[in-house]
């Protein structure tokens, strides 16, 4: 029974990482069509925010706090920036877009590997987040449950805007009916580079929640972008709903299968359900019908 | 492919366009084609997108030799009954044609059984040149060797078809340079060379001058004689001058059905397209439907 | 000299004629056995960059994950080595060392040479053929047939370090010292892979230049640009597009194989994600839907990242991931492009006809400004 929670909390809290990675996605790829490659470095962006704020500001609990802040603008100015230059021009070819932004991602790489070095670096993790809570007789790292939390958080808080705010209302209308939205007034434009920034902060935020689970290094982002795709894959395009439920489906079919067999073992059969499910459902899980050619 | 021809200038493509229905009877003249009598019988078809129902239980008839036009305000359901009768569109019913059931079948199979469709934007392969687009059309029951082997020559039934649409001239330019009109008539062309006994067009005649589509509507006529034709239209003027019989679809209904006169004269047809204030069927005038 | 030009017969001739005397005279002739090594390096990877320019720039398919069918024919090579190598009935070092010295059934059937081969071309050819039906019978495309190749390549690689007892893990496989009999220390039997792979690369351009002006040719490009006409025309798309991508996966893999005893190791560093796009480098640079673009692209690109590399590594990366951003965003039709929009210029100064803001007539040659019109 003691293994069942257990890897259940492990399967949830590699679901709410997983999440966190895509949650971005699913508005710039799930939202706008725009396959952003470099999503992952924006991340390892995040998570760099993180490792110098806490050259800053000592307080490892503050730093964190500090951190999620400054690293939702670095990511969300990092996304803004690459919409502007590149992404807005290449609006009709997702797929050289995805091209591009690796490009962009190699190049961010580097860039952290001369300012920052090639090894891995730490940050802290504030005393308050250090040992284990037990939930249901299990110890659980408290950094785990603090990532879940913040994950669903992150959930809540984009929901809200998508469904409360005019940005919200803005986004969605421009994503139904672009030609619709701005007869109507709305400055696609403007929306475009809004959602891009949020979306590309998200990944921010994700990157410093990363630094929480262990060291970061230039290539932090490269280990997250391919599920992270999966999940909205597997989600279905244009709603957060879908990479919720897909990102906490593949956490705990992963860690099932972990239990049983290896993690590399696992990853792989993970990809074969993925497959599969795809065959059965090749628009994910919750998905938009609209009428169209394709 | 062609890199050291010169593409000719629209203007020039745009004076030729002669349409060459004489060709025609090279290109239907496969010889069961005579004997065959195929028509399209559609029972209750239906078809919802997420609970808005497009289609609502739809009953048709087209026989050979029909020239059929299909009607009604936007959003009556005219391209969902084309796109389910082609299974673009999941539905429930039953749509057959020359004996064989059509529902449930991938896209390509319906095809292969002889129904061709155009679609409201003409959609042909732009890179290629209309020979290589009727020869695409043409070869879907080509086998592996023939595929894997470059075209010799030009097939007769494609030379047939470029006469009858016209483009013969146009052979070897590529189609996405074509004018509007000329797109819409290679379409037909790769219909007929396709061998489609049913023809399903969706506003085959959009953006066309009157000119051309005096000769479109001949042409439809022409092998209308010989294959099963079903029109989805606007132009009033048009179905006037060509339609053997019309159906009126009106929010995934059928509305009215019969020859052009017993339709305009149908008071629910009047009192739906005075009604929808979008055209005005049962007026005099040559309105066209926006 | 112009008539000649425009007789494609004659042009093929003539470019093949070239190609050979470059390949089999000149490079030798001039280059040392090592410069001659790195080239035959070089003409591996241009091998699945040829596939790619089939699969993507002809199929519209972008496919990330190439690293997978390069890494199958590589590993199966590098496991007949090994294991002839050890010698009949032998075991192979790494083994012995992470293993339990014992060898695992299915590595057994690669002791044989001919089964090594044939399974090879065979079994990437028919994994990529099957995985391609099933996902384009299901309409899967565009971005998302490019996320599911891309997570084939990274299954691809966690699954090679994971088993680190039978596939050498982060190491791969390494240390190798023949080649079907032939001492690979021997600068002659260098000469000969070279010889092997400049061959082998030539037909393979031959055999897809016959692909690009057969009917299956003009139909890949109908089924990338209007999938959906095609299926109305009684075509399975699925099948035309599975065939492009079987071919592309079959040259990756033999390009794989004979990596394998050129360069000396095959390790998941060689076939994982991010290998798996630098692949496509090459394509796009040299124009991912021409015939000759995608080859000398590739080896262009191999030969300024083995230049530069070495020398500037923090340089080379930036330079690598420039050129992608601008080569793919400003100059989608690769520098083959360059080639046609300075001809259309030169045709527009020439004749004084009504061509000029004609746009259509850069068409003239079917060059595709993007593959990504599907998604």
């Amino acid at each position: 029974m003691d293994a069942v929670i257990s890897q259940t909390f492990a399967g949830l809290s590699l679901g709410s990482v997983l999440l966190l990675a895509a949650l971005g996605l699913a508005l710039t790829f799930g939202q706008m069509g725009v396959i952003n490659m470099a999503h992952g470095e924006f991340m390892m962006a995040g998570a760099y925010t993180a490792f110098a704020v806490q050259k800053v500001v000592s307080d490892a609990g503050l730093s964190l706090l500090v951190s999620l802040l400054i690293g939702f603008l670095v990511g969300g100015l990092l996304g803004l920036l690459l919409e502007v230059t590149l992404i807005s021009r290449m609006y009709t070819r997702p797929l050289d877009t995805l091209l591009v932004t690796f490009g962009v991602a190699l190049v961010l790489q580097q860039l952290a590997r001369d300012i920052f070095g090639a090894p891995n670096v730490d940050v802290r993790a504030p005393a308050w987040l250090s040992g284990a809570v037990p939930i249901l007789g299990v110890d659980v790292p408290k950094t785990r449950v603090f990532i879940l939390g913040l994950s669903i958080a992150c959930v809540v808080a984009l929901s809200l805007v998508l469904k409360l705010t005019p940005l919200g209302r803005r986004i969605r209308a421009t994503v139904q009916n672009r030609d619709l939205a701005e007869t109507s007034g709305i400055s696609t434009r403007a929306t475009d580079r809004l959602t891009f920034f949020i979306g590309s902060g998200v990944a921010g935020i994700a990157g410093v929640a990363l630094t929480l689970l262990g060291s970061i290094g230039p290539t932090l982002g490269t280990n997250y972008i391919v599920d992270a795709f999966l999940v909205v894959v597997v989600g279905g395009i244009g709603q957060l709903k879908g990479a919720v439920i897909a990102a906490f489906a593949l956490g705990l079919l992963q860690a099932t299968i972990e239990y049983s067999s290896t993690a590399s073992i696992a990853k792989v059969l993970v990809f074969v359900v993925i497959v599969a499910f795809l065959q059965v459902r090749p628009q994910g899980i919750v998905s938009v019908r609209t009428r169209s050619l394709a | 492919m062609n890199a050291e021809k010169t593409p000719g200038s629209p203007a020039a493509i745009l004076g030729e366009g002669q349409l060459d229905p004489d060709a025609l009877e090279t290109v239907l003249a496969a010889p069961e084609s005579r004997f065959r009598h195929d028509y399209l019988e559609i029972r209750d078809l239906r078809v919802s997108f997420d609970g808005f129902v497009a289609v609502d239980g739809v009953d048709l008839t087209v026989t050979q030799g029909d020239l059929r036009f299909l009607i009604g305000p936007n959003g009556a359901g005219k391209t969902t009954i084309v796109d389910a009768i082609t299974g673009l569109a999941a539905a429930t019913g039953s749509v057959r044609f020359g004996g064989v059931d059509l529902l449930g079948k991938p896209s390509h199979r319906i095809a292969r059984a002889g129904v061709g469709r155009t679609f409201q934007t003409a959609s042909v392969f732009d890179e290629l040149t209309v020979l290589q687009n009727l020869d695409i059309a043409a070869g879907a029951g080509r086998g592996m060797r023939t595929l894997l082997r470059r075209r010799s020559g030009v097939p007769d039934d494609v030379a047939a078809a470029m006469e009858t649409v016209g483009l013969t001239h146009l052979a070897a330019t590529p189609a996405g340079i074509l004018a509007h009109g000329q797109k819409q008539w290679l379409e037909i062309g790769m219909l007929l060379v396709q061998d489609a006994h049913l023809l399903l067009l969706d506003e085959p005649v959009a953006g066309m001058s009157q000119a051309e589509r005096e000769e479109t509507g001949q042409l439809l006529q022409r092998i209308g004689e010989q294959r099963t034709v079903v029109v989805v239209e606007h132009d009033m003027e048009f179905l006037r001058s060509f339609a053997s019989s019309v159906t009126v679809l009106h929010q995934g209904r059928v509305l009215s059905e019969g020859t052009v006169a017993e339709v305009q004269a149908d008071p629910r047809v009047v009192e739906v397209y005075l009604g929808s204030g979008s055209a005005r069927a049962g007026s005099s005038g040559s309105s066209k439907e926006a | 000299m112009s008539g000649l030009w425009r007789n494609p017969t004659a042009r093929l001739w003539v470019g093949v004629a070239i190609a050979a005397v470059v390949l089999f005279v000149v490079a030798p002739g001039t280059l040392s056995v090592f410069r001659l090594n790195l080239l035959a390096k070089f003409l591996c990877l241009a091998m699945v960059a040829v596939g790619i320019g089939l699969a993507w720039g002809r199929g519209g398919m972008l496919t990330l994950g190439q690293g997978v069918f390069f890494g199958l024919g590589g590993y199966m090579m590098a496991m007949h080595l090994k294991l002839a190598d050890a010698g009949p009935g032998g075991v192979p070092d790494f083994m012995s060392l992470y293993g339990d010295g014992t060898v695992p059934g299915w590595w057994e059937p690669f002791r044989s040479p001919v089964f090594t081969i044939v399974a090879i071309v065979v079994l990437p050819t028919l994994i990529a053929a099957l995985l391609g039906l099933a996902v384009f019978t299901r309409r899967v495309r565009g971005a998302y047939f490019a996320i599911l190749s891309q997570a084939l390549a990274a299954a691809f690689a966690i699954l090679l370090i994971g088993q680190q007892k039978v596939t050498g893990g982060t190491n791969g496989l390494n240390g190798f010292q023949g080649f079907f009999g032939f001492a690979l220390s021997d600068p002659a039997n260098k000469q000969m892979l070279y010889f092997i792979a400049a061959g082998t690369l030539l037909v393979m351009v031959l055999l897809v230049r016959l692909l690009y002006r057969s009917r299956y040719g003009e139909l890949l490009v109908a089924v990338r640009d209007q999938e959906n006409r095609v299926r109305f025309l009684g075509y399975n798309p699925a099948l035309v597009k599975a065939a492009a991508f079987a071919v592309a996966a079959c040259f990756a893999s033999i390009g794989g194989a004979l990596f394998v005893p050129i360069v000396g190791i095959i390790s998941p560093a060689d076939v994982g994600v991010v290998p798996s796009i630098v692949f496509l480098v090459g394509v796009a640079i040299g124009g991912r839907a021409t015939l000759l673009g995608p080859v000398l692209g590739a080896i262009a690109v191999s030969w300024a990242e083995s230049s530069l590399s070495e020398s500037f590594p923090s340089f080379w990366t930036y330079f690598q991931g420039g050129l992608f951003i601008v080569v793919v965003a400003f100059l989608p039709g690769g520098l083959a492009s360059l080639g046609q929009v300075w001809r259309k210029r030169r045709a527009v100064e020439a004749p004084p006809d009504d061509e000029a803001d004609d746009p259509a007539a850069v068409v003239a040659e079917p060059e595709p400004s993007t593959s990504g019109r599907s998604a």
